[in-house]
């Protein structure tokens, strides 16, 4: 039996685990712009966490077009968690800072918090995710990327893919979607439907979809399988690099060659991925691109002077083909 | 009728459901991959589905083994996981700072790193459980939840790429034409049947779980059978976590062995091994683990869609540990299946199905192969 002093030790112990893990990491730049002085404009942001390599370039690239901008930036690190951020922005409503910038860890839930930042008049800007709100005056502006764009682009690259690797007559694809019910998950696979439904109903076709959680790993396991179950496809289209690069390894068990016996399409544009489409195993990248934070300073800046701005700022993403690779390498970040 | 004695010894054997579910599953591929069953030679080395599964099956076999045995002391660890996100990101990013990142001796430090601190996770583990007397799932909570951070803070948030030809062997590689974890996993799996079996620890695992206090007051030093449980398990993840990182080639912070702890409990229950502590069976973790790989594959192949693919899971998953209910068996199949076990527990109707499970192996020192 625990006696109750053992039971007490231990959730001191958790709490205290927990607790630290709960008190975001607040890192305060302002030291860094001293140049600014007291007028510099004062940006509180509230990042996801860090849970890839694209999330730690977009953070990173907050962080230094603020400075760059000569912006006094409040950041926090919510960790995953949507209590953490939501402290996170009503500590920025107490301090009063001209304008708040978030990527929401999730859609809903919002609501209270914005309100408490538009009573105070504070602008509330969107990076990266999107929110549902019954109100939508509560947030200025979104920027950032059209997942379900990424998914029409897909597409048409794929139709180049296609014509350049010569293949005629019916094409069989294969589909590693994203983290299931994840947005991007759901619009790119979305985006690249309608494009197939409107221009290819009668070639194209998907013959197997399945997740793979986003990683390289569930990539790999779920191409392997994909393998045996359908040993004929044509045209691997994975949601993100990663899991293309875990698929490619499968595919290389198999005894064919990526990018040759079947072509792949990913969505990102992460180093790694650039460089196995250097190798020629991956086909075509759509950019899928985290470094918004000059854009994002850009928006912050008219927000704070009062211009009128677009609901919605698209982050500007391009695509790449095999042959692009090698000259877009070295100036991949990410 | 000359037949029903044997086929009743047969039913009653403590592997026979979870051997019975395995085998159903395979057979579910066949309709949808009429070449399920086939192997052929590519590259030098066996392919097919069957050898997939034992490949991406091989760390959670192996975090299984480890599970069964802390469970079998009255125990759990849930800090598994985070073992194998820790051992995988410290050992590539060993590797990746090497200027030769194939040099054997490099790659046999960086593994021997990797395990050193999974180790030391066990240590802290058992310390917690065995010492400071803290029920196990709260000790281990402790490095399930902080030790994901330790593995992001070692890898810097970013997934670590590496190409080490020595280390992809660990998890990706083949010798003798088969998948090298299978050798690992059949290593690992032997030593352990071994030192259970044929020696008297098993026994004393299983006494200690059986009750801890009384097991001390004979004689048997409980604390350092559980230190060393937590130990064993904690190695077993961070010889998963090798496999898991070398067979991608990268280690992931924040997804290797995500979830492999529910698994691998789920892997142990199956194998028909009581929650309650003070009975485990070696071979049914592997099998319940095989089982649960099959699982994953049987659905990419057949094509359950993904929003089902859970609901489709947890309804296996459902029926298995139904068929593993000896009481179940009994009110559905007539007495024929499930009575055995009845007439060992005294009759007494209200013990839970998981404790009744495992009843049905009733020999403690029962053979393992």
């Amino acid at each position: 039996m625990l006696s109750r002093r053992n039971f007490l030790t231990a959730a001191v112990g958790v709490a205290a685990a927990t607790g630290l893990a709960a008190c975001a990491k607040e890192d305060d730049s302002a030291s860094d712009s001293t140049s600014g002085g007291s007028k510099a404009l004062v940006l509180g942001f509230s990042q996801v966490g860090s849970e890839s390599g694209w999330r730690s370039a977009n953070t990173d690239s907050v962080k230094e077009a603020a400075k760059t901008a000569g912006y006094t930036l409040k950041f926090s690190d919510a960790q995953q968690k949507q209590e953490n951020q939501i402290s996170a922005i009503r500590s920025y409503i107490t301090q009063g800072v001209d304008v708040i910038a978030f990527s929401p860890v999730v859609v809903t839930g919002w609501d209270a918090v914005l309100k408490e930042a538009k009573a105070k008049k504070i602008p509330v800007v969107l990076t990266d995710r999107s929110v549902e709100t019954s109100d939508e005056s509560l947030y200025v502006t979104l920027v950032g990327s059209d997942f379900t764009d990424e998914g029409r682009r897909a597409a048409k690259i794929l139709e180049k893919v296609l014509e350049k690797a010569g293949h005629k007559g019916a094409v069989k694809i294969a589909q590693l979607e994203g983290t299931t019910g994840a947005a991007p998950a759901i619009e790119r696979a979305k985006g690249f439907k309608e494009v197939m439904d409107a221009d290819h109903a009668d070639d194209w076709k998907i013959v197997v979809s399945q997740t793979g959680d986003f990683t390289r790993a569930g990539g790999k396991q779920v191409m392997a399988a994909f393998l045996q179950s359908n040993p004929d496809i044509d045209v691997l289209f994975a949601h993100n690099d990663d899991m293309g690069i875990g698929a490619i390894q499968a595919i290389e068990a198999a005894g064919k060659k990526p990018g040759k016996d079947i072509l792949i399409v990913t969505v990102d544009g992460v180093k790694d991925g650039f460089i196995a489409m250097s190798e020629g195993k991956i086909n075509a990248i759509v950019e899928c691109n985290p470094l918004l934070g000059p854009q994002l300073m850009e928006v912050v800046q008219k927000v704070k002077d009062g211009e009128t701005v677009e609901r919605w700022i698209k982050t500007k993403e391009g695509d790449f083909m095999q042959d692009q690779a090698k000259a877009a390498l070295p100036t991949r970040k990410y | 009728m000359t037949t029903t004695p044997r086929w009743r010894a047969l039913t009653q054997h403590h592997l026979f459901w979870p051997v019975a579910v395995l085998v159903f599953l395979l057979l579910i591929n066949v309709p949808f991959t009429p070449d399920f069953f086939s192997i052929k030679m590519t590259d030098g080395h066996l392919y097919g589905s069957l050898v997939s599964i034992v490949l991406f099956g091989s760390p959670l076999i192996l975090v299984a083994v480890g599970m069964t045995l802390v469970i079998a002391t009255g125990g759990i660890d849930l800090s598994v996981g985070a073992v194998v996100a820790i051992t995988g990101a410290l050992t590539c990013s060993y590797i990746s700072d090497q200027a030769d990142q194939s040099a054997l001796s490099a790659v046999l430090l960086a593994m021997g790193i990797g395990l050193v601190a999974a180790v030391v996770c066990g240590l802290w583990n058992g310390f917690l459980v065995a010492r400071m007397g803290i029920q196990p799932i709260i000790a281990t909570l402790i490095i399930m939840v902080a030790g994901r951070g330790v593995a992001q803070l070692i890898t810097d948030g970013q997934i670590i790429t590496i190409n080490s030809e020595p280390y992809k062997l660990i998890g990706g590689g083949y010798w003798l034409t088969l998948p090298f974890s299978i050798f690992v996993v059949a290593a690992v799996v032997a030593v352990t049947v071994a030192l259970t079996r044929r020696t008297a620890l098993g026994l004393l695992v299983e006494s200690v779980g059986g009750n801890a206090e009384a097991s001390r007051l004979v004689g048997i030093r409980s604390r350092r059978i559980k230190i060393m449980v937590y130990v064993f398990c904690a190695l077993c993840a961070g010889i998963a976590g090798l496999m898991i990182s070398s067979n991608t080639s990268a280690a992931d912070g924040n997804n290797a062995g995500l979830w492999i702890e529910l698994d691998a409990i789920l892997a142990v229950v199956i194998g028909g091994t009581s929650l309650l502590g003070g009975r485990f069976s070696i071979g049914g973790t592997v099998v319940g683990a095989l089982v649960i790989q099959t699982l994953t594959t049987t659905i990419y192949t057949i094509g359950v869609p993904t929003q089902t693919n859970l609901v489709f899971k947890a309804a296996v998953v459902i029926v298995v540990c139904l068929l593993q209910s000896p009481k179940f068996r009994a009110k559905v199949f007539g007495a024929k299946f499930g009575s055995g076990s009845g007439a060992k527990g005294g009759g007494k109707p209200s013990a839970t199905p998981a404790d009744t499970a495992p009843t049905t192996a009733a020999a403690p020192k029962m053979e393992v192969s």
